[in-house]
């Protein structure tokens, strides 16, 4: 016989556990569904259709504002990423001086909220008369990713075993061929989970992209948002339900890529 | 010929001398110890020979050659490291192959030596393992194999078996000494661990507090050892104080106190020629001491001395008595042979002849400050009392 206490507490983590579930997946079980209703508004199930995916592939606009979130992610990752690993190797450096200073100010953006980055940016582009458009999202994408790039890829190093590099020194290694040979690909799992970390935060960001890239620059987010406003749902459900596909494909594939990357250094 | 001389070797860390002027000449093919307890030094003195630290002052020679500031990689010398360190992200094959690499030597040369150096340590059939899925015996076989393979003049090792389990630790040994007959290079061997360093080495160094106590071959250091550290450091030992009464060419005889007001005399081997009168301190091993009830026939050459057994601890392989004379207390190892003495072994609080050789009682420097550092090394409560009581 179990205690009344122990069973109302396994109860009551069942209640929250399928609450959460109830509100995280239904919400997109739904959109899933309604991406293939035959409605224009979400009324009711008016029978299976695949037009608006259809409609989604013929749709100029849409394809351009994918293609930016690409070329937007995949730059800013790249960039922000090569950028986070040299800030990460400067700051193992424990006795360089202003250590604790720079780490400070790349912890901060992690807290500010998006909106002030936003408005800041904005407003430094406008200072700057600097023309809003790629460019502009693209500078304020990479800002706003150094950080977490830097801090993934710092803390894996904060583990470094560096007796490591004293045996390839023993061994005869210069201390470049010790970089290359030893060191990076043992950053290597780090550097990956900061890359894919700023791809995703790239991908789905709208506050910052929407105050730093003016008319004519959509991304997806931004196309998104602009389309709901005018009230047409259904080719955004569709889109989500791909974007949602291609986010489960990129979570299964990461643990493939790792070991692919990290056995072919 | 000599592989590694030593020249007043020094290294401060802040305002802490690590190492303090250490001169030392390490002859070619030899297997050499470094012994202390842990922050003597020995692994800093390690670290200077292998280029991870740079000597504040002295030089360091291999061979023919002065090496103190050149970079590791330029070294003709190779480390063991405590921890093995692996590269974890290479199998057992890459890893060995490393140092040949680096040097470019061409792949069919490297497929050979990588062979021939896993089938040295019997791992060639594990060759695509990563390390983490070898064990710690496997993994020091590997440490080996991937130093050897670049042929060094010398190899370092620190600390080797300290992470392995005593069984395993006592087979890698026999190892490392075959591993050593086998390629005939001079070995630098740093440990703690006083049986290790008996066994395995040629020659050794006591080191203490950044010095060199002592050094040369296991059984001169063991048999006659120069100063208190050396010789409670190694093994166990029993400190007698004594009085000088005569002086023979080969032998002293004294006169020591029980701190009870009684003496007794003894005979006694010596280092330095003391004169009669002085006071000076003698060290007697405790598998040196026979222990009997019935006194023994009286002998020119052989000590006796009476006292009550306070304590025996039993310890499988020997007895260890702690024996009472007024207020000193010795230590005596006895073996499990019956067939010396014709009477059961004793029992507490007995009344017992203690009787040695006196060339197995041996001279030992002796300055007050020792004493202080004795009492850390040793845990005979009463030996302590008395080398205070003396010191006032």
């Amino acid at each position: 016989m179990q205690p009344l206490r122990t069973k109302l507490f396994k109860g009551m983590n069942l209640t929250v556990f399928s609450l959460v579930m109830v509100f995280l997946y239904i919400p997109i079980l739904i959109l899933i569904i309604f991406s293939f209703n035959d409605a224009r508004i979400v009324t009711g199930w008016q029978g299976f259709t695949l037009k608006y995916y259809k409609q989604l592939f013929q749709n100029r606009t849409i394809q351009e504002a994918f293609w930016n979130t690409m070329l937007i992610a995949g730059l800013s990752t790249l960039i922000s990423t090569a950028l986070g690993i040299l800030t990460a190797l400067g700051l193992e450096n424990k006795r360089f001086t202003g250590r604790k200073g720079v780490l400070a100010l790349i912890y901060t953006p992690l807290m500010m909220p998006d909106i002030l980055m936003g408005v800041s940016l904005a407003l430094l582009f406008n200072f700057t008369r600097v023309n809003t458009g790629m460019f502009t999202v693209l500078i304020a994408h990479i800002t706003f990713c150094i950080s977490y790039t830097a801090i993934v890829i710092q803390s894996r190093l904060e583990g470094f075993d560096y007796s490591l590099v004293e045996a390839a020194a023993d061994l005869g290694a210069r201390p470049s061929y010790i970089f290359w040979k030893i060191k990076f690909p043992l950053m290597m799992p780090g550097i990956i989970a900061a890359a894919l970390l700023s791809f995703t935060l790239s991908i789905d960001d709208f506050i910052i992209t929407f105050f730093t890239s003016g008319r004519g620059f959509d991304t997806l987010p931004i196309y998104v948002e602009g389309t709901i406003r005018r009230g047409t749902i259904t080719t955004i459900n569709s889109l989500s339900t791909l974007m949602i596909g291609f986010t489960l494909l990129l979570v299964v594939l990461t643990k493939r890529v790792r070991k692919i990357i990290i056995s072919a250094m | 010929m000599a592989d590694i001389i030593l020249q007043n070797v020094s290294k401060d860390f802040g305002s802490f001398r690590a190492v303090d002027g250490v001169n030392l000449t390490i002859n070619s093919g030899e297997l050499f110890s470094f012994l202390g307890p842990s922050g003597c030094g020995k692994t800093t003195l390690l670290r200077m020979i292998a280029g991870f630290e740079i000597p504040s002052d002295g030089s360091i020679m291999l061979g023919q050659t002065e090496i103190t500031d050149q970079a590791p990689y330029k070294r003709e010398v190779n480390t063991i490291f405590q921890n093995y360190s692996l590269f974890p992200h290479m199998n057992l094959y890459d890893n060995v192959a490393f140092g040949l690499r680096v040097k470019k030597v061409a792949k069919a040369e490297i497929r050979d030596r990588v062979h021939e150096m896993l089938k040295l340590v019997k791992m060639e059939d594990q060759a695509q393992k990563f390390p983490n899925q070898i064990s710690g015996g496997q993994k020091q076989r590997i440490a080996i194999a991937r130093a050897l393979i670049n042929k060094p003049r010398v190899l370092l090792l620190d600390e080797p078996l300290a992470a392995l389990d005593l069984k395993l630790r006592q087979h890698m040994l026999i190892e490392l000494m075959n591993i050593h007959d086998a390629v005939g290079i001079t070995f630098i061997y740093v440990t703690h661990d006083q049986s290790e360093a008996m066994s395995i080495s040629d020659r050794l160094a006591v080191m203490n507090k950044g010095r060199i106590v002592q050094s040369g071959p296991p059984d001169d250091i063991y048999e006659r050892p120069a100063s208190i550290f050396s010789a409670y450091f190694i093994g166990d030992t029993n400190m007698i104080r004594g009085e000088v009464t005569a002086v023979h060419e080969d032998y002293l005889e004294l006169n020591c106190p029980d701190g009870e007001g009684n003496y007794f005399d003894i005979d006694s081997c010596f280092q330095d020629a003391p004169e009669v009168g002085e006071h000076i301190m003698l060290s007697l091993r405790p598998e040196k001491i026979a222990i009997s009830r019935k006194k023994p026939k009286e002998q020119d050459d052989i000590n006796f001395v009476k006292g009550q057994i306070e304590d025996i601890l039993y310890l499988g392989t020997h007895t260890q008595y702690i024996v009472r004379v007024g207020q000193l207390k010795f230590r005596v190892f006895s073996q499990h042979k019956r067939v010396y003495f014709d009477d059961e072994a004793p029992d507490w609080e007995e009344e017992v002849w203690l009787f040695w050789h006196d060339s197995d009682t041996w001279q030992i420097d002796f300055k007050e400050s020792d004493i202080l550092e004795a009492e850390e090394l040793d845990e005979v409560s009463g030996m302590r009392r008395y080398l205070k009581r003396g010191k006032s």
